[in-house]
């Protein structure tokens, strides 16, 4: 706003909400060619329920982590409320967790089995992409990060629950597909309860800050 | 040389000291942290036999995020202080961190005598065409028409391509990874660190903030076609046709690493007088 | 006596020029940076002078800051004891700034209620709290923005003219109109909001004279001064604080037919302004303590071979990396005599944000006078801190190089001279071709190990520095009495405040600010000080290195005391007067344990 200069790199203009790729119909990025051979549809897939559930643990920890992460930088950034909500968002998946390894028996993960994951981006389909957020997104911005995250996470158990080579695997996909069909339900009504953002919600008058 | 149990119990968290980074929400470089963090677990060196050498930048700030010993030194510096801590401690093992314009431009010099060199280091640049400290001037990689203050229109001259350098001034093993990557990243860094001699790992770490069209790096990047080779003729064939999205391990070579002190010494002081001796 | 670091803050006292600070606070996105520079835009399209310093968190964008202003009838260079006002926009972390925004019971404070309440450090104080609902209210105007609200509410307390306040916000405008409508309104919803606040002293109206009027930085002000001395040539390599005295430059050395290039690093830097010198297009470069550290090889280089060079220094607090984002004046000695050998230099300070213009300009016309380097010691506080100025007059310092004809025969390039410069020959120009050399020398520039040569070309290096006729810009020399209190950049400012208010009251001191370091001016000082009897030498460094190097250099009477205080704080007028009252009337001078 200084009379005497003018913005030359622009930072925060218009196009970052737009940019956000992921939260649209699971446009992945091109990942490392770990997909099944056209031949073989169930390749790459796990094969027995305890494989199943292993690749079920490491989605709800790897998302339970990312939203920590976010939760302490978004806290860092004096983004209190945003903050809070990805603390929730944290709590819950790692409640999601504590309950596999509750039903399973495990102590600690068990490593991942040969060959997997088998994700169609280069994370877990639960976890928020890492550039996805922005230090002055707001509350409804985080909510439909998460609604993204929780559809991603049920296209990818209704995959598997055609694909995967066992039935008993295909059963077991099916039940969490169901149970992220909930979250998705659960985060959409959650999301009609929160204000959505003003179309300068990104717009900050300040210049950046010199640090070091 | 570390106790299996101890070993055993090493998770990326031991490797974390939970400061929380000020880096701005999206960096790249939260992704970085990650994966070392991850392919130190997976090296299983504890976190005390580890020291991470930084410079001045966003991204030389990582050191304060780890529980391994750091060393937060002047701009461009790095390699130069690392050399000297591994030269003198061999037993410790060794991780250089910093970003492009650190890394390329006042520490130029010094990459380049690093990669000649060969001593035993991992040299982990993140990289995001810009310095992001001082709000958004043209990096050596950046590209040569892109406008700021300090360059209006571009700077007009051709990126600095670090893979090329590395490769040609002796580096032992050369790769490119993405931050969007947080595991494929580990394991790079995990076979860097397994790597004897010099190992340069380019990380592509988007800065949100200054180059928020960095963002569409993830759309771009692609595995290498191809398997890393020991060829460095080979090695840099490929690399003068690289689109500088190929991600994967470039180079693993089997040029001698800096040859650095082994056992306990044999001589004393008193063995030095025998030359003045009359 | 070295200052402590925690304050007690002195009352306001009767009859100082009438002055309000006002803090604007708040997290990321709140824009309080820009309530805070139309704020000064605003006080001066209403006539009156002022400051604005920014303070914030180690976050690149969304940290917590706050904007220092200080507005005045008169040109204000100095930061006040304590602040009349603080706003917040909200307290998120802005308890960090307690150090930096004193207040007092008779200060008051403004927050949004829906934030919380004050900090308990600032509640502390005993400020009035007035609570007022800025979000709302912007809230209620669709399209607005919170910190226009603020703008209003701390420009009506200050006793701004809404037509001022509109106009800044009015000239800065870059969105759509509607958007400038919204705002607006929010402008004057945050001027109503004034209503009910009292105690908040008010700045009677100024009439708007002739003068045109300035709103510059002191990273702005040294790049004009040094365009307007001859500067066309600049290497670049960016660093904290000093990157926007770079950044300004590039466009403006553009216009007028100069070059800006990026270097690699600021040894880089250092040697293509030697290189461009050698030239003969007058160079500079901008850095801070580490860059200069990296810069001392060069400068020697430029000593040796007697190019001219000016390197601004913007200091920032040390050793090492320090702390980049504030101010401290400890690179003096290192500035002074940093370099390996017997090397004569001239060092420069500017008082002011105003002054960097004169100052950088003067050490343009010196250094090409001279054939020698010159380090201007600006700083943080100076260098990013803008201040509404009257448009500054030119005193026509210009750089000069005495040069030789083509075809002189006999040319040698380190001629012995009278006044020690020799006429240097401009690359281009026929006959007279040289080496230019960082080995010593002979007179015709021949590398030589001869005690004679060396001899010789140090007694010219010392001579042409120590002989030239600097006149009166050397220091500003003000006041009257027997002791007098030595200092030079940034602390002038408060230092002069601070003398005002003794003087007020009766105690007469003497004011030298040095605005040239190196060489000595001996014969000058001693006139300076005629009739004193003591001296108290006044600095923001820890090691006193003001008063370490005034005494090598100097014989001062009496024994000389020292008052000192590290960065990041400023020192503050209250506080000085108040030690300076302590030390002029103490029975034996106040001396630094050694």
């Amino acid at each position: 706003m200084s009379p005497s200069r003018k913005k030359v790199a622009p930072v925060a203009k218009a196009k970052v909400p737009d940019k956000r790729v992921a939260t649209k119909a699971g446009a992945p990025a091109k990942a490392p060619a770990k997909r099944a051979a056209a031949g073989n549809p169930a390749a790459g897939t796990p094969r027995t329920v305890n494989e199943f559930m292993v690749l079920a643990l490491v989605m709800e920890s790897e998302a339970a982590q990312r939203y920590a992460e976010f939760a302490d930088a978004m806290e860092m950034h004096n983004n209190r409320e945003v903050a809070e909500l990805f603390r929730k968002m944290a709590v819950i998946e790692s409640r999601h967790a504590t309950q596999i390894m509750e039903e399973m028996g495990w102590e600690k993960t068990p490593p991942l089995p040969v060959g997997m994951p088998t994700w169609d981006g280069f994370e877990a389909p639960e976890t928020a992409p890492i550039d996805e957020v922005h230090y002055l997104m707001q509350p409804y911005h985080a909510l439909e990060l998460a609604l993204a995250n929780e559809q991603r996470a049920e296209r990818f158990f209704a995959r598997l629950a055609r694909v995967a080579g066992t039935d008993s695997v295909r059963k077991a996909a099916r039940a969490l597909q169901a149970e992220e069909r909930e979250h998705v339900e659960l985060v959409k009504a959650w999301m009609a309860k929160v204000p959505k953002p003003d179309a300068d919600w990104a717009n900050d008058p300040d210049p950046p800050s010199y640090t070091d | 040389m570390n106790d299996i149990a101890a070993a055993v119990a090493l998770t990326p968290a031991s490797f974390k000291s939970g400061y929380k980074p000020i880096w701005c929400p999206g960096c790249g470089d939260f992704s970085v942290l990650s994966s070392i963090t991850k392919a130190l677990a997976k090296v299983a060196v504890p976190p005390e036999q580890v020291a991470i050498v930084s410079g001045i930048g966003c991204s030389s700030r990582i050191p304060a995020y780890t529980s391994c010993y750091g060393f937060h030194g002047v701009h461009g510096r790095a390699l130069a202080a690392a050399t000297g801590l591994k030269v003198a401690r061999p037993d410790m093992t060794v991780l250089v961190t910093g970003g492009d314009g650190d890394g390329y431009s006042i520490g130029g010099n010094h990459f380049l005598h690093a990669c000649r060199r060969n001593v035993d280091l991992t040299y982990i640049v993140m990289d995001n065409h810009v310095y992001g400290m001082t709000k958004g001037q043209a990096s050596p990689t950046t590209e040569p028409d892109w406008d700021n203050k300090l360059s209006p229109g571009g700077t007009g001259i051709r990126a600095f391509h670090p893979l090329v350098i590395a490769l040609a001034s002796g580096a032992n093993f050369v790769a490119r990874a993405f931050a969007g990557d947080p595991n494929g990243t580990a394991d790079i860094i995990a076979q860097g660190i397994r790597h004897p001699g010099f190992s340069f790992i380019e990380i592509l770490s988007p800065c949100i903030t200054f180059r928020p069209e960095q963002r569409e790096w993830k759309q771009a990047v692609h595995p290498a076609p191809v398997a890393p080779t020991d060829d460095p003729a080979r090695a840099a064939r490929r690399i003068m046709t690289d689109d500088g999205f190929n991600i994967g391990v470039l180079y693993a070579g089997e040029r001698n690493p800096y040859p650095l002190r082994e056992g306990t010494p044999k001589g004393t002081p008193a063995d030095l007088e025998a030359e003045f001796l009359l | 006596m070295q200052a402590s670091t925690t304050m007690q803050v002195p009352p306001k006292p009767p009859g100082a020029s009438a002055s309000i600070s006002i803090a604007l606070a708040g997290s990321g996105g709140s824009g309080v940076m820009t309530a805070g520079t139309l704020l000064l835009s605003a006080a001066a399209k209403a006539g009156l002078y002022g400051l604005m310093v920014r303070t914030s968190g180690p976050q690149i964008r969304g940290g917590e800051a706050a904007a220092l202003v200080r507005l005045a009838r008169i040109p204000m260079d100095s930061l006040d004891d304590r602040f009349d006002l603080l706003l917040a926009i909200d307290w998120q972390n802005v308890n960090r700034f307690a150090d930096e925004i004193p207040l007092a019971a008779a200060s008051a404070m403004i927050g949004d209620p829906d934030e919380g309440e004050p900090p308990e450090v600032f509640k502390a104080s005993g400020a009035r709290y007035f609570p007022r609902s800025l979000k709302k209210t912007a809230k209620g105007i669709p399209g607005s923005w919170t910190n226009m609200v603020a703008l209003g509410l701390a420009g009506a307390l200050a006793g701004i003219a809404p037509e001022a306040l509109e106009a800044a916000v009015r000239d800065s405008w870059k969105r759509s109109d509607e958007a400038l409508k919204a705002n607006l309104a929010a402008l004057h919803a945050g001027i109503a909001a004034a209503a009910g606040i009292d105690g908040v002293p008010r700045l009677p109206a100024a009439k708007l004279t002739g003068t045109q009027r300035w709103q510059i930085s002191g990273n702005e002000a040294a790049g004009y001064g040094a365009i307007r001395g001859g500067i066309r040539f600049v290497a670049a390599y960016p660093i904290t604080p000093a990157t926007e005295l770079l950044e300004w430059m590039a466009p403006a050395l553009a216009k007028v037919g100069g070059t800006l290039l990026q270097a690699e690093d600021e040894l880089a830097s250092v040697n293509m302004i030697i290189g461009a010198s050698y030239g003969g297009v007058p160079s500079l470069t901008a850095t801070a303590g580490p860059g200069l550290a990296l810069m001392t090889e060069g400068i020697g280089l430029a000593v040796s071979a007697e190019v001219p060079i000016v390197v601004v220094d913007v200091m920032r607090g040390g050793p090492s990396t320090g702390i980049p984002a504030k101010s401290e004046q400890s690179d003096l000695s290192f500035a002074v005599s940093g370099l390996s050998g017997d090397a004569p230099r001239l060092v420069l300070a500017p008082t002011s944000i105003a002054d960097c213009i004169a100052t950088t300009q003067w050490a343009v016309q010196l250094a090409e006078a001279t054939q020698a380097p010159a380090i201007v010691l600006s700083d943080q506080f100076m260098g990013q801190s803008r201040a509404i100025i009257d448009r500054p007059i030119d005193r026509g310092f210009a750089g000069k190089r005495l040069t030789v004809a083509a075809d002189t025969p006999d040319y040698k390039r380190y001629l012995d001279t009278a006044s020690g410069v020799s006429p240097m020959a401009i690359p281009g120009t026929r006959g007279v071709v040289y080496t230019a050399d960082g080995l010593e020398h002979s007179q015709a520039g021949i590398p030589s190990s001869q005690s004679g040569d060396h001899r010789l070309q140090l007694d010219k290096r010392e001579r042409k520095l120590a002989g030239y006729d600097y006149g009166d810009f050397w220091a500003d020399i003000e006041g009257r009495g027997d002791a007098a209190v030595l200092t030079f950049g940034s602390t002038t400012a408060a230092v002069r405040e601070a003398l005002a208010r003794v003087a007020a009251k009766g105690l007469h001191v003497r004011l030298i600010a040095l605005r040239l370091l190196a060489p000595a001016q001996p014969e000058r000082l001693a006139a300076a000080l005629e009739g004193v009897t003591r001296v108290l030498v006044v600095e923001q460094n820890h090691g006193g290195q003001l008063y370490r190097y005034v005494r090598a250099i100097y014989d001062l009477p009496g024994k000389p005391a020292s008052f000192r205080r590290p960065g990041p704080l400023p020192l503050r007028p209250g506080e000085l007067a108040t030690a300076i009252t302590d030390w002029a009337r103490a029975r034996a001078a106040v001396g630094v344990p050694s």
